[in-house]
């Protein structure tokens, strides 16, 4: 009866495979929904693998149900079973049969590997250079002049190619409905090409332990349409070559002179201010604050009165500013739009 | 040999378990603080699946978090799984070669006090201002000074310390297998338990240096201000990498192979047949044992090594099936033409069949590099390597102490209770880990204390905490079955299960000598052998005569608490206390080495006296 269980148990999990890889998840973050040609090819991969895999568990599960029902001891049962030493044939087969299963796997292995290493030049792909902070990351493209933070932005359609490095400690760079994925090492850089095939926004994760908030180290992506981009890229330009705009407001301004004195320290706007935290020039466009939280201004103001609560072990200061203040810097914060 | 004492030196209680040298004693307290730590390790996987039950939930904070995946993984590593091996083997190996003791029954006490003081000093961590957080791997920068805390220096100090037992316990098996074995007994007639257990402290001769190499960089950067792993000083961050899996990934293999070896001598027993394809099986295990060393860096596909270093490790890593493989179906024609019992010890031998099998497959899955960039780091590796060490060396080691209770303590374990230690345990396991594989798929990171809303993880993320339930139970039912078993006043057989190796011809629990007289050994499965032949009991190789027995000695322990004490120096940077406790190891040394110690004989007429005979 053991057996039969055992059996049903095997079967439903089985059934749980079979339901997830028809695909589960949600679409801006699941490796199982790719959006693009690496995520398809790894897709790919993880499928074949998976086939075989289940395949041989399947004749591992048929002789492992028939032997516990055959052979159990059965009452009154007399005498000594018949002492089987082997059987080259038999063990022959299963030693050459994974081996050839193994083969199979091998070849789209090397080629898929090799194809996804390749290296693009400017001339190919859009050049983007990540650097992961505690707990942020950064966007450079060196080609546009251009620079960002925690919004990864990408045109459609369009090979990428990421430079990668860490400015603290070692993290890894991970966007799965896309493809995945590398590390980036402190003092070294690494390379990986990636490609989005439709417009939206796309989830990425930190996916090495980096410290307290590493799982808040989450970052968007947006695919947008090659002229959306152009535009986009425009305006990130022409911000960043000027000095930054006057707020408008009479509480947006009060905000940018705080902004100004305790802010540009670290946070660049516009062509000014420092490289410690994330820049701040597009603000208000972003999907996420801090990554993480929906882009409210409850949300701001939370964030600016304890970073520490949102993300804790985070490298910004609490700058112990009362309820003016803050909603004077969010109001300020909010103005800061490239669109 | 007239200068030795003819009595043992009489040691009763606490202080007969701190000085002693024999090794089924020492299997016992390897056992006792093997079993507390994987409690403590068990509780603290408790408290990260009830933080993970729902999104955004605050049952502990990050840091908290951060500490308890290190701890769980490195308790359950070093100071679970290892010591309760060497438990087993302690307890067993001996007796299966049909030896009187081990090699080297000093160092063998030696090994087991430094594991254990390793281990408190690494666990008073919690006490002392907080526990390592830089995850079980401690990779660099994370776990250098600038980004983590003072828990990193315990984890430094106390695994070194652990790690020195391990080493030293290996090599007193290597030689005690070599050396050690009865008249007849050739290594192509060991018991395949035996055999994993060679191969194991093959690979802890070979692995352990390395990580304490590693260790002991790492704490001249945290201590002494070296830079061997700043990359702001031209340090290297990925050396440590490579240093830590030429280690971790044999160390692997070191857990695995004595569950193989369990898993091989409980399904012969059960199903009253020899294993099938012995020869194959003792090729498969020292083949797996030899590609362990060559495929560590199939844990960095993603360190940016490349394509060719990354196809090489993957196809390397996927050729580990073929060996694994042949021992799959070794096993179920083990059991084709049997007559199968399902004991206790059985279920769990045949639960790990299909869920250490489901394990290998999604290994084979993550030796594809291309494919691995997708899965590492994720849910998915969580899964895959909680199907291989608890679906496979736990439920081994679970089968083991079923099998082998009766041996080390002279009582059965109770069977009902068993049972449902066995399915509580087994359907938790499955509910808490297969949903796993779904959420690395889906996106999940490893090693978040938490995840947001509206990401699709919420279901798999409550069933997985729902099955940790289940395997708490299973747990508790096995504490509460040594408690019952222990009161209980029932005394097992010398071979309760119709054994076929040397352990089950001599009594339960064996005498301190083992075997009166030295068998004689006729083939595989020896004692199997004598009871077709209709012999009662094996034929002796030697005359009854005088037995030699090592003295109890108080110096392992002392020579563990002066490192112990040493460890607080260094991580305190109080050299006073360094030198005091490094004082205390090198004076036990000396008195060690100075003081001519030739053990004790235990008379023939006193064996006769006894009535146990081999």
């Amino acid at each position: 009866m053991k057996g039969w269980q055992q059996f049903w148990r095997q079967l439903s999990l089985f059934g749980l495979l079979a339901l997830a890889l028809t695909g589960c998840g949600k679409d801006e973050l699941s490796t199982l929904k790719p959006s693009g040609p690496v995520a398809a090819m790894q897709y790919d991969l993880m499928k074949l693998s998976s086939a075989i895999m289940i395949g041989v568990f399947i004749v591992v599960m048929l002789i492992f149900t028939y032997v516990l029902i055959r052979y159990r001891k059965r009452p009154g049962q007399q005498g000594i079973p018949k002492q089987v030493e082997g059987n080259h044939a038999l063990e022959i087969l299963w030693t050459v049969i994974p081996f050839l299963l193994l083969i199979v796997m091998a070849v789209p292995t090397v080629t898929t590997g090799f194809e996804l290493h390749k290296s693009y030049s400017k001339e190919e792909a859009l050049q983007v250079k990540v650097t992961a902070h505690q707990f942020w990351w950064e966007f450079e493209y060196p080609d546009l002049g251009v620079s960002t933070a925690q919004d990864l932005v990408i045109p459609v359609g369009k090979k990428v190619q990421f430079t990668v490095t860490s400015a603290d400690v070692m993290h890894a760079f991970w966007i799965p409905a896309l493809g995945g994925k590398i590390d980036t090492n402190p003092g070294q850089e690494n390379k990986i090409w990636l490609q989005a095939d439709k417009t939206g926004t796309f989830y990425g994760k930190c996916a090495e332990l980096c410290g307290a908030s590493h799982a808040l180290m989450d970052f968007k992506v947006e695919v947008m349409d090659q002229a959306a981009f152009d535009s986009w890229t425009n305006g990130m330009k022409g911000i960043q070559s000027a000095e930054p705009a006057v707020a408008t407001s009479a509480s947006a301004a009060q905000g940018q002179e705080i902004f100004n004195k305790s802010c540009l320290g670290c946070h660049a706007v516009a062509g000014k201010g420092g490289k410690m935290g994330p820049n701040l020039t597009n603000f208000a466009d972003r999907e996420r604050v801090a990554g993480i939280l929906a882009h409210t201004p409850e949300n701001v103001a939370e964030w600016l009165k304890d970073p520490q609560k949102v993300k804790p072990g985070n490298n910004m200061p609490n700058l112990n500013l009362d309820d003016t203040q803050v909603k004077a810097l969010v109001d300020y914060l909010q103005t800061l739009s490239v669109k | 040999m007239s200068a030795h004492a003819s009595h043992a030196p009489k040691r009763s209680g606490l202080w007969d378990w701190l000085t002693t040298v024999d090794h089924k004693k020492i299997a016992i307290l390897y056992l006792i603080a093997g079993g507390i730590f994987f409690l403590a390790g068990g509780f603290e996987a408790l408290l990260i699946r009830l933080q993970l039950m729902y999104p955004e939930s605050s049952v502990v904070g990050a840091k908290t978090f951060n500490e308890l995946i290190t701890m769980h993984g490195t308790t359950m590593i070093f100071l679970a799984a290892m010591p309760i091996i060497f438990a087993l083997m302690n307890a067993v190996v001996p007796l299966q070669i049909g030896a009187r003791d081990v090699a080297f029954p000093f160092v063998n006490s030696l090994g087991f006090w430094l594991f254990f003081f390793g281990g408190v000093l690494l666990n008073t961590s919690w006490f002392l201002g907080g526990a390592p957080d830089a995850g079980w791997t401690s990779y660099t920068t994370l776990a250098l000074n600038q980004f983590s805390g003072h828990g990193v220096d315990f984890y430094v100090l106390g695994l070194q310390i652990a790690g020195l037992g391990t080493l030293i316990g290996g090599i007193n098996f290597l030689v005690t297998i070599i050396n050690m074995r009865a008249p007849g007994m050739t290594f192509m007639r060991m018991p395949m338990f035996t055999w994993a257990s060679f191969v194991t402290s093959g690979l802890i001769l070979f692995a352990f240096p390395a990580i304490t190499v590693g260790l002991v960089l790492l704490m001249f950067d945290r201590l002494f201000g070296g830079n061997f792993f700043n990359p702001d000083a031209g340090g290297n961050v990925v050396i440590w990498e490579h240093i830590f899996w030429i280690f971790g990934h044999p160390e692997v293999y070191i857990l695995i192979l004595p569950a193989f070896g369990v898993i091989s001598e409980v399904i012969s027993t059960f199903a009253r047949k020899r294993l099938f394809g012995y020869s194959s099986m003792v090729f498969a295990t020292a083949l797996i044992g030899f590609l362990g060393f060559m495929v560590w860096a199939h844990h960095m596909f993603t360190t940016g090594l490349g394509a060719i270093a990354n196809t090489l490790f993957g196809l390397a890593t996927m050729l580990i099936a073929v060996p694994t493989g042949i021992k799959i179906f070794n096993w179920l024609l083990t059991m084709w033409g049997g007559q199968i019992r399902f004991t206790t010890a059985n279920l769990w031998a045949v639960g790990f069949i299909p869920t250490f099998t489901i394990g290998g497959m999604t290994g084979v899955m993550l030796a594809i590099p291309p494919a691995d960039y997708q899965y590492h780091d994720s849910y998915f590796v969580v899964a895959h390597f909680h199907y291989v060490i608890v679906g496979g060396l736990v439920f081994g080691l679970f089968s083991g102490l079923y099998y082998w209770w009766p041996k080390m303590f002279g009582k059965l374990l109770n069977e009902t209770l068993g049972k449902w230690n066995f399915w509580t345990f087994f359907i938790g396991f499955h509910l808490t880990f297969f949903p796993q594989h779904f959420l690395g798929l889906m996106g999940m990171p490893r090693r978040v204390f938490t995840y947001l809303k509206d990401q699709n993880l919420d279901l798999g993320n409550f069933i997985s905490t729902i099955g940790a339930f289940g395997m708490t139970i299973g747990t508790i039912l096995f504490v509460v079955n040594i408690f019952v078993t222990a009161a209980s006043s029932k005394r097992a057989p010398a071979d309760p299960w119709d054994g076929r190796s040397l352990e089950w011809a001599i009594p339960s629990p064996p005498p301190e000598y083992n075997f009166a007289q030295t068998p004689l050994v006729r083939g595989l499965d020896a004692f199997w052998i004598e009871k077709v032949a209709g012999n009662k009991g094996m034929t002796p190789a030697e005359p009854l005569g005088d037995i030699h027995m090592p003295s109890p000695s108080f110096l392992p322990f002392l020579m563990s608490v002066g490192l112990f004490i040493a460890g607080y120096g260094f991580m305190y940077h109080n050299y006073v206390v360094v030198v005091i406790g490094l004082l205390v190891t090198f004076a036990c040394m000396f008195t060690r080495s100075v003081k001519d110690d030739p053990g004790y004989h235990i008379h023939e007429d006193e064996i006769e006296e006894k009535g146990v005979k081999a």
